[in-house]
């Protein structure tokens, strides 16, 4: 059956039976591999993406739900050249080390963020409980998202003019 | 002259009976007690105030999550309006820093506090009151001991006349059955100390049987199920549905561990009782275990019948033998749109290969499916079950931006007609609607029992 997906703004018509989850979809049809399968059972959070906004678990949603919604994946976020704000903050504190749970990560501290750009520990802890890193980077994942909303407000403040004193 | 003597006699009545429930409402205060939060108390009997804080809940409605714990505050709604949970720490001003033990004894025993105001009911000293002296002093012990915090909880909010308090005595005399229950020697003495803890401190009824028109326990459905925070109690006597029937040692496992193999895990606000309940001794626990279930008493045949040919199916080793669902995602063709959404988002998990409480629970031997009420189903669907902090836990994610209104009810539809053979439930969709409103309010808690809901990790330990 074809489906028609919003992927980070573009359209996609893909040709997959309703009930494969998004993951597989993004994955081997729309070679989208930035999130990840870590157990495909809604435990782990590395396949997390965001719909409409709200973190979901990628692994546990059948296409057939996402008929025109918009989805972002971590691809969505910025490139190589231009990372955007969150992926700017990993890279800055260094907050990956074999990397497999930060573009779920990323996805749900992109949830809270939009919400909520100056989110608490506790706030971000609670977005994040559903993410699991085998690592142990949070301290550092953690760092990277405070800094994350920093760089967001700097970047959605109004340039200074030039040419005015004062 | 007779018209005035009718009035006359007629106003007399009126003063007396005013007089009676003068005599009746009042209560003396009990002078404060300046150096009450400074009495030291034995350390064993701090630790023994602290298992029953624990077995009484204290702190669930005590406590406003991520507030300080026992500092009150933390609305209740009822049908007559919102009360608001008192300060039980011993702080002087705005907590029970000044209450002597009587005053503490009074309270539990009697639902009275220092001042001699009646207290509302939103206290369960109708269970109270059967706690004996010797634990309320373990009680007192222990709460006097906790850190101090200065905190008004706000006005209460009722409706007139039940702002009056003395109004209560009535309450009272009509439902209020004071002091310890009658021994009954028939009895063992694993289920004499169950009826006691579960009557008494537990409250379990509280939750569990549903209330009348005056806001008390309706005595003639003991234990038939009722609400809380926005979840289903449910019935726990004859009427219970669960698949399997309860039974001491499932019972006992499960107030133990939170979850049993063949119930599911525990959550909503039973996921804070049975936290809480880790403090208790085992024999405790199976003492509960015990009385509860001869309230439940035998299943009839056919559902005896019924559960026998679950418990081949479910028990040991049947996960081992199904299939490998996580490395097949099932087809969705053909069906209702509700089976089609749970063949590809629910079974994977729910008919998967995981063992509670890590695992979906095969709704065969679901209580919700069968339930009256689908509250409990719809806010498990919606919100899901948080992960417990710091530990393994059950956890389900939550469905609420991923399925329309609509499409729960198709699912809830479906699981119904498939898992159980109770009637179709009635007015899905706009009980939905309301639960994902906030219309109706439902308290989220992870399987530790730590409130979650919406923004708040925890209330701290004072
Ligand atoms: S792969 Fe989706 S939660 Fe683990
Ligand atoms: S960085 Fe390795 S799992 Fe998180």
């Amino acid at each position: 059956m074809s489906i028609s997906l919003i992927v980070n703004g573009s359209p996609h018509q893909v040709d997959a039976d309703p009930a494969t989850p998004l993951l597989y979809v993004l994955r081997d049809d729309l070679a989208l591999n930035g999130a990840k399968y870590g157990c495909g059972l809604g435990q782990c959070g590395s396949c997390t993406v965001v719909v409409d906004g709200e973190a979901v678990l990628s692994c546990m949603v059948p296409v057939m739900l996402l008929e025109g919604r918009e989805i972002t994946t971590i691809e969505g976020l910025g490139t190589i050249d231009e990372p955007g704000p969150l992926q700017q903050a990993f890279i800055e504190l260094q907050a990956a080390q074999c990397g497999y749970c930060i573009p779920g990560m990323m996805m749900s501290a992109h949830a809270l963020l939009r919400r909520n750009a100056r989110p608490s520990d506790a706030e971000i802890r609670e977005a994040l409980a559903t993410n699991l890193c085998r690592c142990g980077t949070h301290m550092r994942i953690l760092a990277a998202i405070r800094r994350a909303g920093e760089l967001m407000q700097a970047a959605s403040l109004p340039e200074p003019e030039e040419g005015r004193a004062g | 002259m007779w018209a005035f003597r009718v009035v006359i006699v007629f106003a007399a009545a009126i003063i007396l009976a005013a007089g009676a429930f003068f005599f009746l409402a009042w209560r003396s205060e009990i002078p404060e007690e300046a150096a009450a939060a400074e009495a030291a108390f034995a350390p064993e009997l701090v630790a023994k105030g602290a298992q029953l804080a624990a077995l009484g809940n204290c702190i669930a409605c005590h406590t406003v999550p991520g507030k300080p714990a026992f500092s009150g505050g933390l609305a209740l709604p009822t049908p007559f309006g919102t009360i608001y949970s008192t300060n039980i720490t011993p702080d002087r001003e705005t907590g029970i820093g000044g209450w002597s033990e009587e005053a503490f004894q009074r309270a539990m025993n009697e639902g009275v506090d220092r001042e001699g105001d009646h207290l509302y009911p939103a206290f369960p000293y109708d269970h109270f009151t059967r706690v004996s002296a010797e634990d309320n002093r373990a009680l007192y012990a222990f709460l006097m001991t906790r850190a101090a915090v200065k905190a008004e909880a706000p006005q209460n909010d009722l409706q007139f006349p039940l702002t009056y308090r003395p109004l209560l005595a009535a309450w009272k005399l009509a439902f209020f059955d004071r002091g310890a229950l009658e021994p009954d020697t028939s009895q063992s003495e694993a289920w004499t100390r169950g009826r006691y803890l579960v009557e008494g401190l537990g409250h379990c009824g509280a939750c569990h049987t549903p209330r009348n028109a005056f806001g008390a326990e309706d005595r003639d459905q003991y234990f038939g199920g009722g609400e809380a925070e926005g979840w289903q109690a449910y019935a726990i006597n004859k009427d219970s549905k669960a698949p399997i029937p309860w039974d001491e040692q499932s019972l006992a496992f499960y107030l133990r561990n939170g979850w049993h193999e063949f119930h599911g895990v525990s959550r909503g606000p039973m996921a804070e009782v049975t936290g809480n309940l880790s403090g208790l001794p085992d024999s405790d626990i199976m003492a509960i275990a015990t009385y509860i279930t001869s309230i439940m008493g035998d299943p009839t045949p056919e559902r005896g019948q019924r559960a026998a040919q679950l418990r081949e199916t479910f028990e040991g080793d049947y996960l081992e033998q199904a299939a490998d669902s996580q490395s097949s995602p099932v087809s969705a063709s053909g069906g209702s749109p509700g089976e089609a959404i749970y063949l590809a988002a629910c079974a994977s998990c729910h008919e998967g290969q995981r063992r509670q409480p890590f695992g979906g629970l095969n709704f065969n031997l679901s209580t919700a499916v069968n339930a009256p009420n689908p509250q409990n189903i719809v806010n498990v669907v919606l919100f899901g079950l948080p992960p417990a902090d710091g530990e393994a836990s059950a956890v389900m994610p939550a469905f609420r931006h991923l399925l329309s209104d609509q499409q729960v009810a198709d699912v809830l539809a479906y699981m119904r007609e498939r898992f159980s053979e109770e009637q179709p439930w009635a007015g899905l969709v706009e009980l939905i609607a309301n639960t994902r409103s906030g219309a109706h309010k439902v308290t989220i808690r992870p399987s530790d029992g730590i409130e979650r809901a919406p923004h708040n990790v925890g209330a701290e330990e004072g």
